[in-house]
C-alpha cells in the first residue's frame, strides 16, 4: 500500500476522534485527498491557502541558502582563514563548500526548532479546539530562523516561537484572526526578553559568543566580533563595508537579511504571483526615502553637529537606509502579510508609506532598537484596521456626496 | 466555617474566584501592571489594600446612615485618603527601601478603583461586619491575583524569589544559569503583566464556562 493510501485509512480510522485534524493536516500537506466535493457549484481555484504560503516560502528560499553561505564567511572571515570578498556577487572567496558547511550546521537546527515547536503547538491547538490544522504557520516558520541572529539559543527560540504562536495568534483564534504578525511577534519577544542575544557587536557572527567565553576562561585565542553597519553607524564608529557589499549582503546581520538583492528578487516574484502587494512594498521604501531626505536635509542646514549622537545616522545617504538593517526584508515579507496588512488599496498606501516613516524614525533617535523595521510593522499591525475604517468612510462619503448631486 | 454563615462565607470566598475584582471585573489593573514585578512588592500591594479596603468598608459602613448622598464620594474620599496615608507612614517608617519601589502605586490605592467601587457597591448599603466580610474578600482576590502575578514575574524575570536566588546565581553561573538558562528580560516591563493577567483570565473562564460573555 502506498503511503498515500495508508495516511487515508489511518484518516478514516480516526476520523470521530480528536486526532483527527492532525492525521487529515498530514495527509492533505503530501497529497491531494482523496475525496472531491459532489453536486452544487463550487469555485474553483488554484491558489489555496498552502499553494500561497509556499510560494512565499520559494521566495525566501534564496535568501535562506544565501544566509547560510553568509554565515560561514561572516565566522571565516572573522576568524581570519579566508579574505574580503572581491569580485562582486560571484565572488569565490564567497561560494565555498566550507562557508556553506559551517552555516548550514547552524541555520538548520534554528528551522528544525521554529517549525518543530510552531506546527506543534498549531497541531495541539487544533486538536483542543476541534478544528483543522491552518497552514499559516509555514510561512512564519521560514521567517522566524530568517529574521534572527545566527548564535541565537535554541531555547530561546523556541520559547518565543511557544509565545509568538500563542499570546500573538492563537488567542486572537488562529490563522487569519491575529492583529500582529506572528514572526515579528517573535522577533519582538525575542527582542525584549533576551537583549543580549539580539543586539551588540557579538551574536551576529557564528562563534563570536562561545569565543568570548573562551577568552574570559583563559584560553589564548583572539576574540572574534562583526556589528552591523546599523550597530556602528548608532555608535558613530566607522564600518568597513561598502554600498556594493551592503546591496549584494556581504554583511553581518540576521540569518537572511542581509543581502537586498536576492531579497528584491524575492519581492518581484512575490509582486508577479500577486502574492505580496507592490503597493506596500513601494510606499514603504517611499517612506523610509522621504524621512531619510530629511533628516539628511538637517544635516546639511547645520542644525545637527558632528557631536551629536544622532549625526553618524541621520548623516547615512538616505538610499543607504533601504540596504541596511532589516528593511528590506521587513518591508518585503512582512509588511506584505496580507493578514495584518491595510485590506484597502488607498488603505495599503498610507500604510507602507507609514512604515517605511517610522522605521527610519525609529532608527535614528533610539540608537537602542536598531531594528526600527520591525517595531515600525508591528505597530502600523495595530493601525491597519484603524485605516482601512477611514478609507472606507472616506469613500462611502464621496458617493453619498455624488448621490445627493445626482439628486439635486 | 463555623464562626462564619454560609451567606457571609460568600462574602469573602466568591470574590476569590468567580468573582475575582481583577480577572472577572477588571478593577484595579493599574496598579497589578506596576508593582508585580517583584513578589514582595506585590505582597505588600496586596497586605495595604487587605487594610484600607477591610477598616474603610467598615468605616463607611458605619457612618452609611448620616453621610447626605450628594457629598458621598468626598467623605469616602477621606477615608480612603486617611487610611493610605497610615499604609504610606507606615511604611516609610518601617521599611523604607520597599516604599520607595513601591513610590506613588501606595498613595494611588486612593484612586484603585476596586475600593471606591466596593464602598459605593456594598458599605453604603450593610451592615458593618457584612462590609467587613466583603472588603476582606475582595482584597483577598486581588491579593491573590497580584501575587500570582508576582510570583511569575520575579521567578521568570531576575531568577529570585522575594529575593531568593532560586534558580541560581546569574553571575556564578550556578544552578540552572549552568546550563545556559538567561533571566527573561521581557517579564520585569509592564506588558507582560498584561499579558500574565490575561493568561489567568483564559485559564479562569476556560475552567468555568459559565464565566465567558458573549
Amino acid at each position: 500500500m502506498s503511503l498515500k493510501n495508508k495516511l487515508h485509512v489511518l484518516k478514516e480510522k480516526y476520523k470521530s476522534t480528536k486526532f483527527a485534524p492532525a492525521f487529515n493536516a498530514l495527509h492533505t500537506f503530501l497529497y491531494l485527498p482523496n475525496e472531491t466535493t459532489h453536486g452544487g457549484t463550487h469555485v474553483k481555484a488554484a491558489d489555496d491557502l498552502k499553494r500561497t504560503m509556499n510560494t512565499v516560502i520559494m521566495a525566501m528560499i534564496p535568501c535562506l541558502i544565501f544566509g547560510m553561505f553568509n554565515a560561514g564567511y561572516q565566522h571565516n572571515l572573522a576568524v581570519g582563514d579566508i579574505q574580503a570578498v572581491s569580485s562582486g556577487f560571484f565572488s569565490s572567496e564567497f561560494w565555498t563548500l566550507a562557508n556553506f558547511t559551517v552555516g548550514f550546521w547552524k541555520i538548520l537546527p534554528l528551522v528544525i526548532v521554529s517549525y518543530g515547536v510552531g506546527l506543534g503547538i498549531e497541531f495541539l491547538f487544533a486538536i483542543i479546539k476541534k478544528h483543522e490544522v491552518e497552514e499559516g504557520y509555514l510561512v512564519t516558520g521560514m521567517l522566524v530562523p530568517l529574521i534572527v541572529p545566527i548564535d541565537i539559543p535554541l531555547w530561546m527560540l523556541a520559547v518565543a516561537v511557544a509565545f509568538g504562536v500563542v499570546i500573538g495568534k492563537e488567542v486572537f483564534g488562529g490563522t487569519g484572526m491575529n492583529i500582529l504578525n506572528p514572526a515579528l511577534t517573535i522577533r519582538a519577544f525575542l527582542f525584549f526578553a533576551y537583549p543580549t542575544w539580539m543586539s551588540g557587536d557579538k551574536v551576529w557572527v557564528e562563534g563570536a559568543v562561545e569565543r568570548t567565553n573562551e577568552i574570559a576562561a583563559g584560553a589564548n585565542l583572539d576574540a572574534i566580533s562583526g556589528e552591523t553597519i546599523l550597530g556602528s553607524l548608532a555608535q558613530g564608529k566607522e564600518f568597513a563595508y561598502s554600498t556594493a557589499d551592503m546591496f549584494l549582503g556581504f554583511i553581518p546581520g540576521s540569518v537572511g537579511e542581509t543581502s537586498t538583492l536576492l531579497i528584491l528578487l524575492g519581492g518581484l516574484f512575490l509582486i508577479f504571483t500577486k502574492i505580496g502587494s507592490w503597493r506596500i512594498m513601494l510606499s514603504s521604501a517611499l517612506g523610509a526615502i522621504v524621512m531619510g531626505l530629511i533628516f539628511n536635509q538637517v544635516v546639511d542646514a547645520g542644525v545637527i553637529g558632528e557631536g551629536s549622537k544622532f549625526y553618524g545616522l541621520m548623516n547615512t545617504p538616505f538610499w543607504h537606509h533601504l540596504l541596511i538593517g532589516g528593511f528590506a526584508f521587513g518591508t518585503v515579507f512582512m509588511a506584505t502579510d496580507p493578514v495584518t496588512a491595510s485590506q484597502t488599496n488607498k488603505g495599503k498606501w498610507i500604510y507602507g508609506f507609514l512604515i517605511g516613516l517610522i522605521s527610519i524614525l525609529i532608527r535614528v533617535f533610539n540608537p537602542a532598537y536598531p531594528e526600527g523595521v520591525m517595531l515600525a510593522i508591528l505597530l502600523m499591525n495595530v493601525f491597519a484596521p484603524t485605516i482601512d475604517h477611514y478609507v472606507v468612510q472616506g469613500n462611502v462619503k464621496k458617493r453619498m456626496k455624488r448621490l445627493k448631486a445626482k439628486v439635486a | 466555617m463555623g464562626l462564619l454563615s454560609k451567606k457571609d462565607a460568600k462574602l469573602i470566598t466568591d470574590p476569590l474566584a468567580d468573582n475575582n475584582p481583577i480577572t472577572i471585573q477588571v478593577l484595579g489593573i493599574c496598579s497589578a501592571l506596576a508593582i508585580t514585578a517583584q513578589l514582595k512588592a506585590s505582597i505588600v500591594m496586596a497586605v495595604s489594600v487587605l487594610f484600607v479596603l477591610g477598616i474603610g468598608n467598615v468605616v463607611i459602613s458605619l457612618l452609611r446612615n448620616i453621610i447626605p448622598s450628594k457629598i458621598r464620594i468626598i467623605v469616602q474620599l477621606v477615608v480612603v485618603a486617611a487610611l493610605v496615608i497610615i499604609v504610606d507612614q507606615v511604611l516609610k517608617a518601617f521599611s523604607y527601601e520597599l516604599s520607595k519601589t513601591l513610590s506613588v502605586f501606595v498613595g494611588l490605592i486612593i484612586t484603585n478603583c476596586i475600593i471606591m467601587g466596593r464602598f459605593e457597591a456594598f458599605a453604603l448599603g450593610n451592615g458593618p461586619w457584612k462590609s467587613f466580610l466583603d472588603g476582606i474578600g475582595n482584597a483577598l482576590g486581588y491579593g491573590v491575583i497580584l501575587i500570582i502575578v508576582g510570583f511569575f514575574r520575579e521567578l521568570l524575570g531576575s531568577g529570585t524569589l522575594l529575593g531568593f536566588k532560586v534558580l541560581g546565581d546569574p553571575i556564578e553561573k550556578t544552578g540552572l544559569y549552568a546550563i545556559g538558562y538567561e533571566n527573561n528580560g521581557f517579564m520585569l516591563l509592564s506588558p507582560m503583566a498584561l499579558i500574565v493577567v490575561g493568561i489567568i483570565i483564559w485559564v479562569q473562564r476556560s475552567r468555568n464556562k459559565a464565566l465567558i460573555e458573549d
